[in-house]
């Protein structure tokens, strides 16, 4: 039957090889941003002079109409720093480029919720990392927490609908899962949880912060459990436990996922702001579309892969040897086993990185030093 | 756009008039292409260069089965894209008219 199922290829299969565009493009704004998450994974702070000028923005819109992006994912950093943030929102959902950004909700007063909620085709994804002040705010910052919930009073008072709740899953919020799907459900809001990975700042937080091996068995079922809460497809690594999750459970980088960063440099997802993982930049000649169908590194990923070290497990098909960012900035080798196999290959891979030989994150625009939300912003 | 209705769904005749949901876009791809629907966000893949085909003449003919003749859509097929069809308008990507 041709739509959808049974089709002699998979979908996976399909997928692996590339589309014609991403359908899961993030692009992120700004490396701007008045909160320091331990694991913000574009160690984002400071604002890059290079980024990407309200005029360049546009035309990466337009062209991202033109080969049919139907929608993006903004974040950054915070995007609603840039003056020109919600222009720029408008300009897209005027394209047909639909929008969902991320934000840490301190921006998000009663005036911009119910201008929000009048916009068509933008969703709003409001981030805290634990379903309590004290969990979340030991990841994300003093008062983080509270600024976030008054966000989303904000958003619920002014009638934006089901907005977003995402959480990135650590070791100290595995337990306040049931928690934080009681307050999305207060809220009428969507639960989205996604993985740590050891990008940007998380690679220094990471070792302490990722979930332990039987915390992701409880994840796992957890998630078996409630196919409604939203992943982005992000723990396929946990498909190898059983029954697989929700989703392609593959590795969409460069093949499904791209990422665009302030200053316009396309990476091959948001986990992987290294130079090896560059494949251009949208103010090269052919702009994005050119770096999407043709850049070395892209069409690389589309090709078929080795198992690797992974080759004599029989279950490297569930979880195609886990994530790429995952594997490269804990210093295993990309066609080694996942950090967090589940079979912990990841702890003996780990074990054998010699110390220090990990790679660096790519740009980083960390402050100097911690900040805390009711500080403000430096200059 | 009427709202829906729940009747509204698994109604799907062959000797109907059907036309794309103008609130869905189609982006050609390898294996087909892929459709968006702005209203309710789905995205569907539509797995068969002749399924895109038959989804974009619906409009022209005055029955889905009219529109799979235009097409050449073989006889011992059409049932397949009747399913295929009955399975977009459940996902709003096609409606009567």
């Amino acid at each position: 039957m041709p739509a959808e199922r049974g089709a002699s290829r998979s979908l996976a299969t399909e997928m692996k090889a590339g589309l014609d565009a991403p359908i899961c493009l993030t692009w992120e704004m700004t490396y701007g941003c008045n909160l320091a998450c331990v694991h913000c994974l574009s160690s984002s702070g400071r604002r890059d002079p290079a980024e990407l000028t309200t005029a360049e923005a546009r035309a990466v819109i337009d062209e991202l109409a033109r080969i049919q992006v139907f929608y993006v994912n903004i974040g950054g950093g915070e995007p609603t720093i840039r003056p020109d943030f919600f222009s720029l929102v408008e300009y897209a959902v005027g394209h047909g480029v639909g929008v969902k950004f991320s934000t840490n909700g301190t921006r998000i007063t009663p005036d911009r919720a119910r201008y929000l909620a009048g916009l068509d085709y933008v969703d709003v994804q409001i981030s805290i990392d634990g379903a309590t002040a004290a969990t979340n705010d030991l990841i994300r910052g003093d008062g983080s927490y509270a600024a976030a919930r008054q966000a989303m009073d904000h958003l619920a008072a002014a009638g934006f609908g089901a907005f977003k709740i995402s959480v990135v899953v650590t070791r100290h919020n595995v337990a306040e899962l049931d928690g934080l799907e009681s307050l999305a459900a207060a809220y009428g809001a969507q639960l989205r949880l996604t993985r740590l990975r050891p990008s940007g700042r998380g690679a220094d937080s990471w070792a302490y912060l990722h979930p332990t091996a039987e915390q992701q068995r409880r994840l796992y079922r957890w998630l078996l459990e409630r196919p409604h809460v939203l992943t982005g497809d992000s723990f396929f690594h946990l498909s190898a436990l059983g029954e697989a999750l929700p989703g392609l459970n593959l590795c969409g980088a460069g093949r499904v996922v791209c990422l665009i960063d302030p200053v316009g440099d396309v990476y091959a997802c948001p986990f992987v702001l290294h130079p090896e993982f560059r494949a251009g930049s949208v103010r090269d000649p052919g702009g994005f579309g050119r770096i999407w169908r043709e850049s070395e590194l892209f069409t690389g990923l589309r090709s078929p892969t080795s198992a690797g070290a992974c080759s004599t497990c029989g279950s490297f098909d569930a979880c195609q040897g886990g994530c790429m960012a995952a594997k490269f900035f804990t210093g295993i080798p990309l066609d080694g086993p996942d950090p967090e196999c589940v079979f912990g290959h990841g702890e003996l891979a780990l074990a054998g990185v010699a110390p220090g030989s990990a790679p660096a994150p790519g740009p980083g625009h960390s402050r100097p030093s911690p900040v805390s939300v009711r500080l403000g912003r430096r200059a | 756009m009427p709202a829906r209705t729940d009747e509204a769904r698994g109604t799907f005749e062959l000797a109907n008039a059907y036309q794309l949901d103008d609130r869905v876009a189609i982006r050609p791809e390898p294996f087909g292409a892929l459709a968006y629907h702005y209203g309710n966000r789905r995205l569907v893949f539509l797995r068969a260069p002749e399924l895109v085909e038959l989804v974009r003449i619906l409009a022209d003919h005055p029955s889905a089965e009219a529109a799979m003749a235009a097409a050449g859509i073989p006889d011992r097929r059409r049932a397949a894209f009747g399913r295929a069809l009955a399975s977009l308008e459940a996902a709003e990507v096609i409606r009567a008219r």
